[in-house]
């Protein structure tokens, strides 16, 4: 499984056709403490760079965007009353939702691991 | 993902003009996150996250830096001419304010609007006479400071004061905290004040704050002030705080922040602000606005500041739309977030004088959805002031 993030500090981890998307465990420290996500619809289409959840610390909202575009197939309904699991485990357990992947080639513009991490060092 | 509200590139653009409180380099050195605020680089949270702060000031003793707040001494012959003075530009009571006590008060527009919220303390040293201490708003300062030397009669002065920092020990252990420094304290009232000693430091200490939790306020000389910071936070009660958190704090306890709750725009009655404006001042008016902020008074102002209760777990932020129960829009959140100790989400905002009772239904246009919220007694977390027992 290869995972692919975003320069707005999204991570994807693509398993066949389904991508699950979450945000990084630098996004959830610079957010504090996470206390209430809202997820979209399952079935709802996302194109690259749409809203795709919101996750709202105790000071300010923020706009999850859909790192690639696909149909929402799942969604991590446990954050609703956990929202603080992504606190504990942005990049596991923490995941927000998951995509039937509409074009594997949009994943050419995510940065990979290493990256993303030297990535960071500049911010 | 990104960040609604404190942007990097704002802080960063904004960062070489800021001030420093004299606590900067301990803030730093404590983990804090620096953000601007009111011209200052002030610690947002520390390492331990709001959520942990907010909940360690309910349970034991919060520190907070409030340098940034103004301090000043308004200075006259005697204490009716001093009070005199205020009250033409407030509506509160000073001329019977007693030596040693504090109280909340507003400068007043013309047109019964807000310049400032503050605080004002009449010292009771046998050489104050004549002298009252003021504690204004940070991003207000400059404008109150002009305000009031511009209408002082002659031999009254304002004279702010630079050199002094700023703390706040709030928390229900913090009388016996600041005891073990300043021995008596814990037997201060509620919006009292004295001169005294902190091991040693002059300081001028009040029994007040704005957590709703019991607490001080603790002004002492920029030089002293790491010192007593680091004296405080050696206690095993004592954790630093951050803004974040005295703005949850402050929003569970109803109190107004002015900019979002109380502005120009917003008179005393419509802020529910009438215990400002006590008896002997209603009786006789002469306080700027003074024709519209009674006539609200008597007849009850056409939209007023509410609690709000969203229903679920959104929170709704400043500037949310508020429906009532007819779709028509009645008024606009003024704070708003998550509540730690209330456990969900808070609000805080004007609405219309007939949606205005306890238990109103209200529909909250949250990021284009209808959420359902209703009004609720402020505050959201019941007070926990000290209040002498008569024995």
């Amino acid at each position: 499984m290869a995972t692919y993030f975003t320069k707005d500090h999204e991570w994807v981890r693509i398993d066949g056709d389904i991508a699950t998307v979450g945000i990084t465990d630098y996004a959830q420290s610079q957010l504090g403490d996470v206390v209430y996500v809202e997820l979209p619809e399952i079935g709802k289409e996302l194109k690259k760079g749409d809203e795709a959840a919101v996750v709202e610390s105790v000071k300010a909202a923020s706009e999850v965007f859909a790192p690639i575009s696909g149909t929402v197939e799942g969604i991590n309904a446990g954050l609703v009353d956990q929202p603080a699991a992504i606190n504990e485990a942005a990049e596991g357990a923490g995941w927000f939702l998951r995509l039937v992947v509409a074009d594997k080639g949009e994943l050419s513009g995510l940065m990979d691991e290493s990256t993303y991490r030297n990535y960071l060092e500049t911010l | 993902m990104a960040d609604a509200r404190e942007s990097e590139a704002q802080n960063s653009a904004a960062a070489d003009s800021l001030l420093e409180t004299p606590l900067a380099t301990l803030h730093r050195a404590l983990g804090a996150r620096m953000v601007p605020f009111a011209g200052y680089a002030m610690p947002v949270q520390y390492p331990a996250g709001i959520l942990a702060e907010h909940n360690w000031t309910r349970e034991s003793a919060g520190l907070f830096d409030v340098s940034h707040m103004g301090q000043a001494f308004l200075e006259g012959p005697d204490h009716a001419t001093t009070a005199r003075a205020l009250e033409a530009l407030t509506p509160g009571d000073f001329l019977n304010l007693a030596p040693g006590r504090i109280r909340y008060t507003l400068l007043t527009t013309a047109e019964g609007g807000i310049i400032d919220d503050l605080m004002v303390t009449r010292p009771a040293g046998a050489d104050a006479d004549g002298t009252l201490f003021l504690v204004v708003n940070a991003a207000r300062k400059a404008i109150d400071y002009a305000h009031i030397a511009a209408n002082l009669p002659d031999g009254v002065t304002l004279r702010p004061v630079e050199d002094r920092a700023l703390l706040a020990l709030q928390g229900p252990l913090a009388a016996a905290v600041l005891a073990r420094h300043v021995p008596g304290a814990e037997t201060m009232g509620f919006m009292t004040a004295a001169d005294t000693a902190f091991d040693g430091i002059p300081v001028a200490i009040s029994r007040s704050g704005y957590t709703g939790e019991d607490g001080y306020e603790i002004s002492v000389a920029a030089a002293e002030a790491e010192a007593v910071a680091r004296a405080l936070l050696d206690e095993e009660e004592v954790k630093p705080i951050g803004l974040g958190a005295r703005d949850s704090l402050r929003l569970e306890a109803g109190l107004c922040l002015y900019g979002h709750d109380i502005d120009e725009a917003t008179s005393p009655a419509e802020a529910d602000l009438g215990f400002a404006v006590p008896k002997r001042r209603r009786a006789e008016g002469g306080f700027p606005g003074a024709g519209r902020i009674l006539a609200e008074f008597a007849d009850g102002p056409a939209r007023l500041r509410v609690g709000i209760q969203p229903d679920g777990r959104a929170p709704a932020r400043e500037g949310t739309e508020i429906r009532d129960a007819s779709g028509t829009l009645v008024g606009l959140v003024t704070s708003g977030g998550f509540g730690p100790t209330a456990g969900g989400p808070v609000a805080m905002g004007y609405v219309a004088a007939d949606a205005s009772e306890a238990g109103t239904p209200l529909t909250l246009s949250v990021r284009g959805k209808d959420l359902a919220a209703r009004v609720v007694p402020l505050p959201f977390v019941p007070h926990r002031y000290f209040r002498k027992t008569s024995s």
